[in-house]
């Protein structure tokens, strides 16, 4: 160390690229030497790469409930890492009690979040543009502002995009006509306008895809408190859900409830009884059953077949079901190393695809990434799902699991979890609306805060 | 040979800065506690209306989690997720919780 005086190891520093981050910083550095080679050179495989040097990055492209929890968490485990989050939006609507929205029970602004606090309290470097294209073996990102980032690890967490080719006449024009605000943000507008511009004695038609899918309680928490809305605006309207499957999430809880709350508001039509979704004609608000039977409604929500966000298709991540095949410990791809694939768009055992789950599994990516950068082992990893749902303002009600890795799968712990008691008073649904908007407002703080 | 260099220096150069805020250790207790905090917030700082467990001592908690998991204590959906953890288990995520009430 005598060898070295202070402007010496400064000089030295500063033609490592690193000394001025490490001043304005005033951050240990982690794991030095051992990882600086393999590092430059994976630096200059992906277009010269500077101050790659004992910096590992780490790019997430997607700023949602797994891109936001795995960048907070991982800058937790990790102090010096260089974390980059891409995400084009600047203001993020969550899915999640996007429902009351459309219900009008809480303002747009409700489910808006930004990612300030991840900059600022987080030191995570948020670039707000979408990601063109990854090279998985240069392992470099392109954005669409022609920007080239390599990166030493890279999560995915891009949700879900839209089958279009799923339902035939299901094109650009129908998804304003019968708006599926299965992404919130203007789709949620735009669902909540038609609601709201429908005649009193109308029908709106809901119509649910098969599993797997993005919120498998989703679509009956929408009835609900859809059914909420109308009973309070347009009492003589009618739900009419035309579901693709034969039984769904909670459905003795939300059948129970809705003979509570909206007796005879709410029909559900089960997928072998009407036939399943044949084709749309958008500008008639009209789905065909397979057997071309017509159901004509006044407002038509349609949540199509769904697939694993494009960016993950494109760079060759999904399997032929359009979902990402992942090792379950860490999320790594089997397709690819060091890339993982999280939330909606990866296979995660019994795990649903939920935000819950998204966030749960972006802890467990960023401690897989840690434990690699750190060069330790990764420990067990545990998981959990919880989804609640609104039957109605004061009417809550959910599902719930703990989940390990058995036999190379994530699966729930035997007997544990389950849904929430059918024989329950008032004051139980009330308590588990009130943790509803609760668990909102702590997930929401654990991603964005 | 300058890699090498480079990189023993920054370790060296590392001893004189000042210490950051301490990380997270990655344990096994850090994984199980952090899966909490989707509900109980970020350390187990709740925001709203779920209880915050961050700063309750660790014997609180790991009495609580073991009387939720028993049914001896009412609850909503904690009864269903204390059924999936063990004694070791629950001390692990009780110690994790009870860290800054020492």
């Amino acid at each position: 160390m005598s060898r070295y005086t202070r402007r010496e190891l400064l000089m030295l520093l500063g033609r490592a690229g690193t000394a001025s981050m490490l001043g304005a910083m005033g951050l240990p550095l982690v794991g030095c030497g051992g990882r600086d080679e393999s590092m430059e050179q994976a630096g200059e495989a992906a277009g010269g790469r500077q101050a790659a040097l004992n910096r590992p990055r780490v790019v997430i492209v997607g700023g949602g409930f797994g891109g936001t929890s795995c960048a907070k968490y991982l800058r937790r485990y990790v102090k010096d890492a260089e974390i980059i989050l891409v995400e084009p939006r600047q203001t993020y609507h969550t899915c999640p009690f996007s429902n009351t929205v459309l219900a009008g029970m809480n303002p747009m602004d409700f489910i808006a979040h930004d990612y300030e606090t991840l900059r600022t309290a987080h030191g995570v470097e948020v670039i707000h543009q979408t990601v063109s294209e990854i090279d998985p073996v240069a392992k470099a990102a392109s954005l669409d502002d022609g920007r080239t980032l390599g990166y030493d690890y890279l999560v995915l967490s891009p949700g879900i995009d839209m089958r279009r080719d799923a339902i035939e006449g299901y094109d650009e024009a129908a998804t304003e006509a019968m708006p599926h605000a299965w992404q919130a943000g203007d789709q949620t507008r735009l669902l909540r306008a038609q609601l709201e511009a429908m005649d009193d004695g109308g029908t709106v038609i809901i119509a649910p895809p098969n599993n797997p899918f993005r919120c498998p309680p989703g679509p009956y928490e929408r009835a609900s408190l859809i059914a909420h809305y109308l009973k309070q605006h347009k009492p003589k309207s009618k739900i009419l859900i035309l579901d693709a499957k034969d039984k769904f999430s909670k459905q003795g809880l939300f059948m129970q409830g809705w003979e509570a709350l909206y007796p005879g508001m709410i029909e559900w039509v089960k997928g072998s009884d009407w036939g399943g979704m044949g084709r749309v004609d958008a500008g008639q608000k009209t789905v065909y059953s397979m057997f071309d039977k017509a159901f004509k409604g006044d407002v038509v929500n349609l949540i199509p077949p769904q697939q694993a966000g494009e960016i993950a298709l494109r760079t060759g991540l999904a399997n032929d079901d359009g979902w990402c095949p992942v090792d379950q410990r860490s999320f790594e791809s089997t397709m690819h190393k060091d890339l993982f694939v999280i939330g909606d768009a990866s296979v995660a055992g019994q795990m649903p695809k939920s935000g819950f789950a998204a966030n749960s599994q972006g802890k467990v990516c960023a401690a897989a990434i840690a434990a690699r950068i750190l060069e330790v082992e990764l420990p067990e990893p545990s998981y959990v799902n919880t989804c609640y749902s609104l039957v109605g303002p004061d009417y809550g009600i959910s599902v719930a699991a703990v989940y390990r890795m058995q036999e190379g799968q994530i699966k729930s712990v035997e007997d544990s979890g389950g849904v929430s008691p059918g024989e329950v008073d008032a004051q139980f649904r009330r308590d588990e609306a009130r943790y509803a908007e609760g668990w909102y407002q702590s997930i929401t703080s654990d991603m964005f805060g | 040979m300058r890699k090498y260099l480079y990189s023993t220096v920054l370790c060296l150069a590392v001893g004189l800065l000042p210490a950051a805020g301490s990380a997270t250790e990655l344990t096994r207790g850090a994984m199980l506690a952090n899966s909490c905090a989707g509900c109980h917030g970020t350390d187990g700082h709740s925001p709203g209306a779920i209880p915050s467990i961050g700063g309750k001592s660790a014997d609180f908690i790991e009495t609580a989690l073991k009387e939720f998991r028993s049914g001896e204590r009412h609850s909503t959906v904690m009864g269903r997720h204390a059924r999936a953890y063990t004694d070791e288990e629950i001390r692990l995520i009780a110690e994790f919780f009870g860290r800054e009430a020492q």
